[in-house]
């Protein structure tokens, strides 16, 4: 199957697998996600979905906004079910009892399902070596319960399990790495991406459903009411994401990393942290440290990023070739 | 009670909770939740798709020669993330935001 061209107009005329009708609250990032996910190709896919704000909300009772064959089980077993659901197709197929139609599969899992209580079950699945693709919708917290703090949440946020007080200035851990952890797992193709840009996710997603094997995708959601911010800038702020470096684009290929969006000014993470309301105490004069941190938090992440990059042979040294510039896609015009 | 005439909702259900219809959620209809209403200013857009592909819930109609059409006010939630993006020509936008009932 060819690629499919990447061009809005060409693009609309496409029909949605992802229908309207769905109740995610208004201003959602993860149906522009998933909608972004299923939009890049057009290959039958068949998902399985952890128990979060994208499963409650899009299959209630007896509707369904999915076109796809689509399946949940549990909270912790997106990963186990859509493996299981692989391992019959190709036996199916095996037996000649169905006809292979060349059927991707994916797994769709919020944080929560994906860095606390999936972990295992997504671990296991990338171990086996299942062809399947995982894509976590990272919003930063249990949104869906009503904003308790997981493993996904940034330093400093305020949730309702450590929110901003006179004992606790909000969370006091830095998040997980997930992606990190993930490459780590040896697999073929993990990647992290943001809606704001959907040029990036979209080819990411077609180089991901080309490779066979596990696929891991990370992507940036804004929830704008654990994010304590306006329904209208899940775009703005995961855009501000990329830009500060908060949430860099970049994809690990067979253990070379490679930055894929490089933002052209490096913009300070207060530009990100402002505009939200879980980060408001953190403007206060007494919690100036916090600010300091976690910026120095991101930069570090950042320079050892760009460090991997260069040292895996994804990228040239910055220093051998001054004049050249490293990225390796081109910035779409946002 | 189970004898008592007609079945329940849930026992009309089919097993399993399977949902048998795709895309049955376009039943739903999620544009009552709206408070602010997106305006759609045509001579100020410049067909840029931004709209469409950054809205969250597939309310931007397209037409048949994949441009873009009027907003599907039976869906769209007013989170105002179309008029956020939107560009505009030189600056002036395509979408503006009202309240609704005005």
């Amino acid at each position: 199957m060819t690629t499919k061209p990447l061009r809005l107009r060409e693009l609309a005329k496409g029909e949605d697998r992802l229908t309207h009708g769905h109740r995610m609250c208004a201003g959602c990032g993860a149906p522009i996600i998933v909608k972004q996910v299923l939009m890049a190709t057009d290959y039958p896919i068949i998902a399985a979905n952890a128990t979060g704000c994208l499963e409650v909300s899009t299959c209630i009772s007896n509707f369904t906004a999915w076109k796809i064959p689509w399946m949940h089980s549990a909270f912790e077993n997106a990963a186990a079910t859509i493996s299981g659901i692989e391992a019959m197709y190709k036996s199916l197929v095996k037996q000649g009892r169905i006809e292979d139609k060349q059927v991707k599969f994916i797994a769709f899992g919020g944080d929560g399902g994906t860095y606390d209580i999936g972990f295992q079950s997504l671990s296991g699945a990338m171990e086996r070596g299942q062809d399947m693709m995982y894509i976590c919708y990272d919003n930063g917290a249990y949104m869906n319960t009503g904003i308790q703090r997981s493993s996904a949440t940034p330093f400093g946020a305020d949730t309702t399990t450590c929110p901003a007080g006179d004992v606790i200035p909000g969370k006091l851990q830095n998040r997980k790495d997930l992606t990190r952890i993930m490459a780590a797992h040896g697999i073929p193709y993990v990647a992290q991406a943001s809606p704001s840009h959907w040029m990036d996710l979209m080819k990411k997603v077609q180089k991901a459903f080309e490779i066979r094997g596990p696929k891991f995708m990370n992507v940036i959601s804004p929830c704008n009411r654990g994010w304590r911010s306006r329904t209208d800038d899940a775009i703005k702020l995961s855009r501000l994401a990329v830009d500060t470096c908060y949430w860099p684009l970049y994809e690990v290929e067979n253990g070379v990393t490679r930055i894929t969006v490089k933002p052209k000014e490096k913009k300070p993470l207060v530009d990100f942290l402002k505009p939200q309301g879980r980060f408001k105490h953190m403007f206060t004069p007494e919690n100036e440290w916090m600010l300091k941190q976690a910026q120095e938090y991101v930069d570090k992440q950042w320079d050892l990023l760009q460090k991997e990059a260069v040292f895996s042979g994804g990228e040239e040294k910055v220093e051998d070739k001054p004049e050249a510039a490293p990225a390796e896609e081109k910035t779409e015009v946002q | 009670m189970s004898k008592s005439k007609g079945k329940k909702f849930w026992e009309k259900l089919p097993a399993g909770s399977v949902v048998l219809e795709a895309g049955s959620a376009v039943k739903f209809k999620t544009g009552t939740w709206r408070s602010m209403r997106p305006r759609w200013i045509e001579e100020n857009c410049i067909q840029c798709m931004f709209c469409w592909m950054y809205c969250p819930d597939m309310s931007i109609k397209v037409t048949a020669e994949g441009k873009r059409g009027e907003f599907n006010y039976e869906y769209c939630k007013g989170c105002g993330i179309c008029a956020l993006e939107c560009p505009g020509r030189k600056g002036v936008k395509a979408i503006v935001m009202e309240e609704e009932g005005k």
